[in-house]
């Protein structure tokens, strides 16, 4: 079951769930201890976690279909970034890096739910310690690219190329900042299972992100 | 007497300190109320700056204050209604409906105690504040403000400053003020989004939300979808601009008699799908807060229920959806291809229907009616006359043949000054005036009131009446005067009726600025419920406590517009009372 | 409350203890006036648009005639409108004011709704579907067979109209060489033979009722081609050459305007169309060419 409902059970952070009959005056309580009560039910964080990933996958949709149309703009100026060689096993070794993260993170919640905090703790490191790793391989394609003359302005193709994977980058180093942040800092207003839960559906969801502008640069060559 | 269960633990207290309490607050209601306070600034500014646009259109040559150098020139005219679109846009019509009213309101009307996320929703109304601050930067950076008005076209944005004054930091500025302003939006929605699907009192179903809680809420996933499309394109824009990238400028550029080298063929349109593809749900995310407390305002002072709620409802779900799919209609004589012309013609047309719906429905609602005539109703029967005009106005835009000669005239002016600057603006009038006591715990002055009704209605028609004749006749809109060709002095007089009726109507607000404030200070003491309404807010105390109903959280037991109920005790029966204490007397007849 | 004037102070009181638990009260004086004021502003505005207020000079095509008759049309249809949901929501303000008589509990009427929402699909999209043939004679249908090419750049903030000259090519362009002051404004290649009999002025000539193509295109930002009297206009984009057809059959001089922001000289950049006899026209090309 979700890290959510086991928090649930545990009673750290009950939920708002709106459908007893005459019971409860609906205040979710925060858990004994807290410091002001947070009312906000667990699942409110996984709801805000999947609208929060509805406005970014629209922020990245704009910026592919910008793409798109610039590839087919009659200008024909588009000179496809040669997306093979070097600069293809490059994106291609860092895309197996950020599936292998996401397959670190699949093995540390798994780690959790069978109650091994030191194994959950160390392959979620690892999982961002991945994270890290797929950002250098990143920044190392930048290099090449630069060594290759081909700078943010050179072409269009270039120029789309730089921003996508700025723009991802951007979020996913986000997204690796929340992991530590996950795995160190102690339950607050949102218990731990619910942390754990909202990163892993952002990292993921980066990976599947990365995942579709990595296909589209890829076929960039042919329009 | 209410019969909600006992609290469970004893209710919250306010933070103690001014900073906590007032100013870095996590308080729905505290932030709802800086995003007001923020909103009236902005609305103040843009006003001002409006009216010298006015008095420049009939007096050129005059000296005016606050222009340096004293007589102001086109650019400074072009810098002015660049900056007061923005400003109007943005920081008033897009924050007070939403960030004012919605936080403030969203929460206390489903039963929760707070917004899901409290310190995003501190975190949303700084980096808006921050985003107003870098905007009113543009002002006193070299160059001054952009000229490219709010929808910002490159190549004109896109270049620097040799394509004109402001066009430099200035431009630079308001991309990264709008850029901030996007990222506070898309956070707010987050919030609005997650407390309405998760934050609901017992029995409050989807079906039994007040439609300003649909609005916002609507109002929130347009906003979550569509500032997206505005951050990528100004990254883009800003890119252009100081990285030589060409995404939206073409090769083979002579600006000023200067080659524009380095350039690859960059398609300006592409700014303007983006632009327009986040623009058009803007200027419904601009209304449906408005409609959403019209419906509300409508039937608590008819004492009906809203005539077809459920088709309320479908509509403001409609008018979302489909005001995503309307953007070209913003581009008809762009250079578009002319077939999808056709296609953003159908369906621009086709989000009339849900309009004239909701138009229906509110005279619906008033239809057999008892009807009272305090400010708030009043301030909503405008919205619903000034949203009729401004609507109609729309269908012949809506044709791309009749674009072809109204486009870019003040016939366009015309049409969303009426929808975004009258009838938005009187939606969030109305609900002031409706929410001011329970914000406040003070009543405004209801005869001031009145009168700022009156002043305002008539003088916004005579404002925006004649720009339609202005636009039919040939009037070009963003000119900076009207002595460039020779048929267009014939309009000044219609120019000097409408700087008039500016100056008088900006006037009249005076009249609303004093009584707010004056009401704030010595107001009369609101009771709880002083327009005997339905809806939780009015469950609890004026102003609310930190949680907002001191520990006695509400059940919901009915809808939220049974006004007039036949048996009932009252002309209203409030969404949390037991169904034993909203039953009428023996004899079964309602008082009135 | 000290600080209001004394009489809206009492009267607030007055009013407050009229009905002890409601502040609120039908006023007969407000429902009046709501009514007589937008019977007024519906009749102020339905005149104005009747009699034509400021309406624009005739058209000069026949298209222009189909945009007119179009326009006509939607005016009806929204003016109908217009004078029912106004004077209605007048009409309904007065009516059902309080007078002492409980509402009547509607929820709804499915029926109504579905009538009406139909009605107005109806209204709407029938104007919609018959402004189409407006727009495609204009925009789908090519220009006739031998009509007059005149290429049209904008810049800030001029216009330049270009036309082939004999040989009917227009000659070959090229961005760097453009120069206005050593008299090559819109960069014809020299070395091009089609360009040397290209004339280049800042005014559009056109002999009557014959058909023009206009190409147009911008040299800097995007700019607008717009003359109220052929109810057409057409953005300047650069990058893009933009094509726009029209058959003048009105001898005389209107204003190009441009209406699309383009800094600070916008509000003075226009030109002129000058529609003049096919002698005329003859005249002005051999002018033209001799220079």
């Amino acid at each position: 079951m979700s890290d959510t409902a086991i928090a649930e059970r545990a009673g750290i952070g009950a939920s708002v769930t709106g459908r007893n009959g005459g019971g409860f005056g609906g205040n979710g309580n925060g858990s004994g201890g807290n410091s002001g009560a947070s009312h906000t039910p667990q699942r409110a964080y996984v709801t805000g976690m999947v609208i929060a990933l509805s406005g970014i996958a629209m922020f990245f949709m704009a910026l592919i279909s910008a793409a798109v149309v610039r590839r087919g703009s009659p200008s024909g100026d588009w000179r496809p970034l040669i997306v093979s060689g070097w600069l293809a096993r490059i994106l291609w070794l860092n895309t197996l890096v950020l599936l292998g993260s996401s397959a670190t993170m699949l093995h540390a919640r798994s780690r959790a739910r069978a109650g091994d905090e030191t194994g959950f703790r160390q392959w979620w490191i690892v999982t961002s310690a991945l994270g890290v790793c797929f950002l250098a391989g990143q920044l190392l394609a930048w290099r090449q690219l630069v060594a290759a003359g081909l700078y943010l302005a050179t072409n269009p193709s270039s120029s789309f190329f730089y921003l996508i994977t700025a723009a991802h980058g951007v979020h996913l180093a986000g997204g690796i900042i929340a992991l530590l942040v996950v795995a160190f800092r102690p339950a607050r207003r949102m218990a731990r299972g619910t942390a754990v839960e909202i990163a892993s559906m952002y990292w993921h969801a980066m990976d599947a992100i990365w995942m579709f502008l990595f296909f589209f640069l890829i076929s960039g060559g042919r329009s | 007497m209410s019969s909600s269960p006992q609290p469970v633990h004893a209710p919250p207290r306010a933070p103690i300190g001014f900073f906590r309490r007032y100013i870095f607050s996590t308080d729905h209601k505290v932030i709802g109320l800086q995003y007001y306070f923020l909103s009236l600034v902005a609305v103040t500014v843009g006003v001002v700056l409006s009216l010298l646009m006015r008095f420049h259109l009939v007096w050129p040559r005059a000296h005016m204050p606050f222009v340096s150098g004293g007589v102001m020139r086109p650019e400074q005219y072009l810098a002015l209604m660049t900056m007061h679109g923005t400003i109007m846009v943005f920081f008033v019509l897009t924050t007070a409906p939403l960030g004012a009213f919605g936080n403030y309101f969203l929460p206390i009307q489903i039963g929760a105690p707070d917004m899901a996320f409290p310190r995003l929703n501190m975190m949303s109304f700084w980096l808006t504040l921050v985003a107003f601050g870098c905007m009113l930067s543009v002002f006193v950076v070299r160059g001054g403000a952009p000229i490219s008005g709010w929808t910002a076209y490159p190549p004109l944005s896109g270049l620097g400053s040799i394509t004109g004054p402001g066009e430099g930091m200035g431009q630079t500025m308001w991309i990264v003020s709008i850029g901030i302003f996007c990222f506070a939006s898309l956070l707010a929605s987050i919030n609005f989004i997650s407390t309405t699907i998760e934050m609901r009192a017992p029995g409050m179903h989807l079906m039994r939300m007040p439609l300003t809680v649909w609005a916002w809420f609507v109002t929130a996933v347009m906003s979550l979808l569509a500032f997206g499309a505005l951050l990528a394109a100004l990254i883009m824009l800003v890119l252009d601009r100081s990285a030589g990238t060409s995404f939206f400028i073409p090769y083979g550029l002579v600006v000023n008699g200067e080659l524009q080298v380095g350039r690859s063929g960059g398609w300006p349109l592409l700014w303007e799908h983006l632009f327009w593809f986040f623009g058009h749900p803007e200027v419904y995310i601009a209304i449906l807060p408005g409609m959403g407390i019209t419906s509300h305002i409508i039937s608590n002072f008819s004492r009906k229920p809203v005539f077809g709620y459920r088709a309320m409802a479908g509509t403001l779900c409609a008018i979302g959806f489909l005001g995503f799919l309307l953007w070209g209609h913003h581009m008809f004589v762009s250079g578009m291809n002319p077939y999808s012309s056709l296609a953003f013609s159908a369906l621009t047309l086709s989000i009339g229907v849900p309009s004239a719906v909701k138009t229906f429905n509110w005279l619906g609602t008033m239809w057999g009616g008892k009807i009272h005539f305090d400010t708030p109703m009043l301030f909503s029967i405008g919205f619903i006359s000034f949203f009729v005009t401004g609507g109609l106005s729309g269908i012949f835009l809506a044709q791309p043949a009749l674009d072809n000669m109204l486009h870019a005239t003040y016939y366009v002016v015309a049409h969303f000054h009426l929808v975004m600057a009258v009838a938005a603006i009187f939606g969030i009038f109305s609900a002031t005036y409706y929410w001011f006591p329970k914000m406040f715990g003070k009543m405004m002055n209801d005869t001031l009131g009145k009168l700022h009704f009156w002043l305002t209605f008539v003088g916004a028609y005579c404002i925006f009446m004649p720009m339609h004749f202005v636009g039919l006749y040939g009037g070009i809109r963003r000119y900076s005067d009207f002595t460039g060709a020779d048929y267009l002095v014939a309009l000044r007089p219609l120019h000097m009726f409408m700087t008039i009726a500016a100056f008088a109507t900006a006037a009249a607000q005076l009249i609303f600025f004093y009584n707010f404030f004056k009401s704030l200070a010595s107001g009369a003491k609101a009771p709880e419920n002083p327009w005997r309404g339905t809806t939780l807010e009015w469950a609890t105390a004026s102003p609310p406590p930190i949680d907002n109903f001191a520990g006695h959280f509400p059940h919901v037991f009915r809808g939220p517009y049974e006004y007039s109920v036949p048996g009932a005790r009252e002309d209203f029966s409030p969404q949390h009372l037991p169904p034993s204490e909203v039953a009428g007397t023996a004899e079964g007849a309602p008082n009135v | 409350m000290q600080f209001f004037p004394a009489f809206l102070r009492d009267a607030s009181r007055r009013a407050s203890l009229a009905r002890p638990n409601s502040r609120m009260r039908g006023s007969d004086a407000t429902a009046l006036l709501l009514f007589i004021s937008l019977i007024v502003f519906v009749g102020i505005t339905v005149y104005l648009f009747a009699t034509g207020y400021y309406a624009p000079p005739p058209p000069i095509t026949p298209v222009g005639l189909q945009v007119d008759h179009q326009y006509a049309l939607t005016l009806y249809a929204t003016g109908a409108i217009f004078i029912l949901a106004q004077l209605g929501l007048g009409f309904a303000v007065f009516r059902f004011r309080d007078r002492g008589k409980p509402a009547r509990f509607i929820r709804g009427n499915t029926g109504l709704e579905i009538t009406w929402m139909l009605a107005t699909a109806a209204i709407f999209l029938g104007l919609g579907a018959l402004g189409t043939k407006a727009w495609s004679e204009t925009r789908f249908q090519p220009s006739a067979a031998g009509a007059i090419k005149v290429e049209v750049t904008e810049e800030q903030f001029v216009y330049y109209f270009r036309y082939p000259g004999a040989d009917g090519k227009f000659g070959r362009l090229d961005p760097a060489l453009v120069s206005a002051p050593t008299g090559n404004p819109v960069g014809i290649d020299p070395n091009d033979p089609a360009g040397r009999d290209d004339i280049v002025v800042p005014t559009l000539t056109v002999p009557v009722n014959h058909p023009v193509e206009l190409l147009i295109r911008s040299q800097d930002v995007i700019h607008n081609f717009f003359v109220r009297e052929l109810r057409l206009q057409q953005d300047a984009v650069p990058g893009m050459v933009v094509p726009l057809h029209f058959t003048p059959d009105r001898i005389g001089r209107y204003n190009i305007m441009c209406t699309q922001l383009c800094g600070m000289g916008h509000y003075q950049m226009h030109s002129f169309l000058n529609v003049v006899s096919e002698a005329e026209y003859e005249n002005f090309l051999a002018q033209a060419l001799k220079q």
